[in-house]
């Protein structure tokens, strides 16, 4: 089962007039599987999730993403998945019980799983003290991680994570990814883009885009050897402007 | 000294944004002020450049009080705040122009400061702003708070949500600044960058946990640091947080850095014990501490 494909992806291509922002891009993920999207800024890596979410219709090349086709069923993608970005993860100006409940109704549970869902998260993330302030008043650490726990109401089979951990201080930013290695456990794919080179070290494997190009993919250990570096980030550094 | 904070505080009604704060920038140094999201250090950077009162305390920049001689900080100081805050319906070159003649100056006369920088995006100039990728909106903020050739230049954040390559290069134009003579205080909660200052401050939560040189600060750290390596990262992290004798266990990279309570602790000690836990292919070797490990330790 671990082997099976949940993202499959065959020259992806996404042009805006003359600009090529995803250039033929092919790769397939595995259920379970925890896989660091890296890339320069402007690579291409936001426009290509866009796509493979459910958001953005390919100019050209397939996708399937949890078993449905990015052309023909993009509403069903969006059912199947999960996303949070660093940009848009929870509502403001809601508390954070109300966001559990306003985010559980979009992806269509009903108020009694929702009530389950609830005392669950509250209690597993020791919410009880915020579970009634508003999103507003949180420390950042703490909304990504209730964010990502939001993202996770509907069983996903995918969650997306576009840099959820920015800006977030070096605890709260591993507590995040051991929430993300117990994702990975249960059986979900985790999708991840980041700009922390460490944490590209977590990923099973890693792709890095550069010029709407994937140039490169494979588990971190082989891409160092591969660049002869000794870690991600002399890697990167070594493709990313050539 | 170029910049003399004593203990400042701000609060924003019940939050105490910073704390009894104090430190002191000489010429020419490239300080950072290294923490998360929500640590103070925007409150610091908007209370030296006098956009706001501190509640306590007294701060100088280039010689002048911030209160007193507000106006003359302005003069004297570059700011590039943490939000990009260009007019984002003017072009590259005119607002540029503008920046200059707000200060009274040319490009043309201190075109040699910004120039490293400003060829970059002068094929863009009469993009507008708003239209820049992040990279190049970033590089003409640099370029803006430039102009006037000030003595203290202020950058908040300037690489969060950047790529590590542009990062690189964004440091290395720092670098050049400095040896022009100006002094730079930044903020970043990137803690590889934090390596690439004179001095830091870590801060977390408004207060300042320490101040001292990169290389000083990490070697405050208080445990020995083992990297630890096995088949399974996430069953090797539980494991390791359930062993009785840990102290610390965070994952870096490709491995987790491990530290004891013990003072005869040993490798084959932890190396026993997760064989007994079924993992395999282990490998636990002495690693020297990092200034995120540091301060993951000051602020737990």
């Amino acid at each position: 089962m671990k082997q099976e494909s949940i993202i499959q992806v065959e020259n992806l291509t996404k042009k805006f007039n003359d600009f090529t922002a995803v250039n033929a891009i092919s790769f397939n993920v595995k259920r379970g599987e925890i896989f660091g999207f890296l890339g320069a800024n402007g690579a291409g890596k936001t426009t290509a999730m866009k796509m493979l979410i459910g958001i953005s219709t390919p100019t050209s090349g397939n996708a399937q993403v949890a078993g449905y086709n990015v052309f023909k069923n993009p509403e069903n993608i969006k059912k199947s998945i999960g996303y949070m970005s660093q940009k848009f993860a929870l509502y403001d100006d809601l508390t954070v019980k109300e966001n559990i409940t306003f985010f559980g109704g979009i992806y269509g549970l009903s108020r009694k799983q929702i009530e389950v869902k609830r005392r669950l998260l509250v209690e597993e993330l020791g919410l009880q003290d915020i579970a009634n302030e508003l999103v507003s008043s949180l420390p950042l650490g703490w909304k990504q991680k209730i964010a990502f726990s939001v993202a996770l109401l509907h069983d996903p089979k995918i969650i997306f994570l576009d840099e959820p951990t920015g800006g977030v201080d070096p605890i709260t930013r591993r507590q995040f990814w051991e929430m993300i290695y117990k994702t990975a456990n249960n059986g979900t794919t985790v999708f991840v883009t980041t700009h922390y080179m460490d944490e590209a070290e977590y990923c099973d494997r890693v792709s890095i885009m550069v010029d709407g190009k994937i140039e490169a993919l494979d588990t971190p250990k082989n891409l160092q050897k591969q660049f002869n570096s000794e870690n991600m980030n002399d890697v990167f550094l070594k493709l990313a402007r050539g | 000294m170029s910049i003399s904070v004593q203990h400042i505080s701000k609060s924003f009604k019940e939050v105490k944004a910073i704390n009894n704060i104090s430190f002191e920038v000489k010429e020419g140094e490239l300080f950072g002020l290294i923490g998360p999201d929500g640590a103070g250090k925007t409150t610091i950077f908007r209370i030296l450049t006098t956009l706001l009162f501190s509640d306590k305390g007294t701060a100088n920049v280039a010689g002048f009080d911030v209160i007193d001689n507000y106006k003359d900080i302005r003069n004297h100081v570059g700011y590039m705040p943490g939000r990009f805050s260009l007019y984002q319906d003017l072009t590259v070159e005119e607002n540029l122009e503008f920046f200059a003649t707000i200060f009274g100056t040319t490009i043309k006369e201190n075109y040699d400061l910004i120039k490293d920088i400003y060829i970059q995006i002068e094929p863009f100039k009469t993009r507008r702003a708003g239209k820049l990728s992040g990279g190049m909106k970033q590089k003409l903020a640099l370029c803006c708070a430039l102009i006037h050739k000030p003595k203290v230049l202020f950058l908040d954040e300037p690489t969060t949500g950047v790529d590590p390559v542009s990062r690189k290069e964004f440091w290395e134009i720092l670098k050049r600044l400095q040896k022009k003579g100006i002094t730079i205080l930044v903020s970043t909660p990137y803690m590889d960058e934090a390596a690439l200052c004179d001095r830091i401050a870590l801060i977390q939560e408004g207060e300042i946990l320490e101040i001292d040189t990169p290389k000083e600060i990490t070697k405050h750290y208080p445990k020995a640091i083992y990297n630890v390596k096995a088949n399974n990262m996430y069953k090797l992290i539980n494991s390791l947080k359930k062993y009785e004798h840990h102290y610390s266990v965070y994952p870096f990279g490709e491995y987790v850095h491990y530290t004891d309570k013990r003072t005869n602790f040993s490798t084959d000690i932890l190396k026993n014990y997760l064989v007994e836990n079924q993992f395999s292919d282990i490998e636990i070797i002495k690693t020297t501490p990092s200034i995120e490990d540091t301060f993951m330790e000051l602020a737990k």
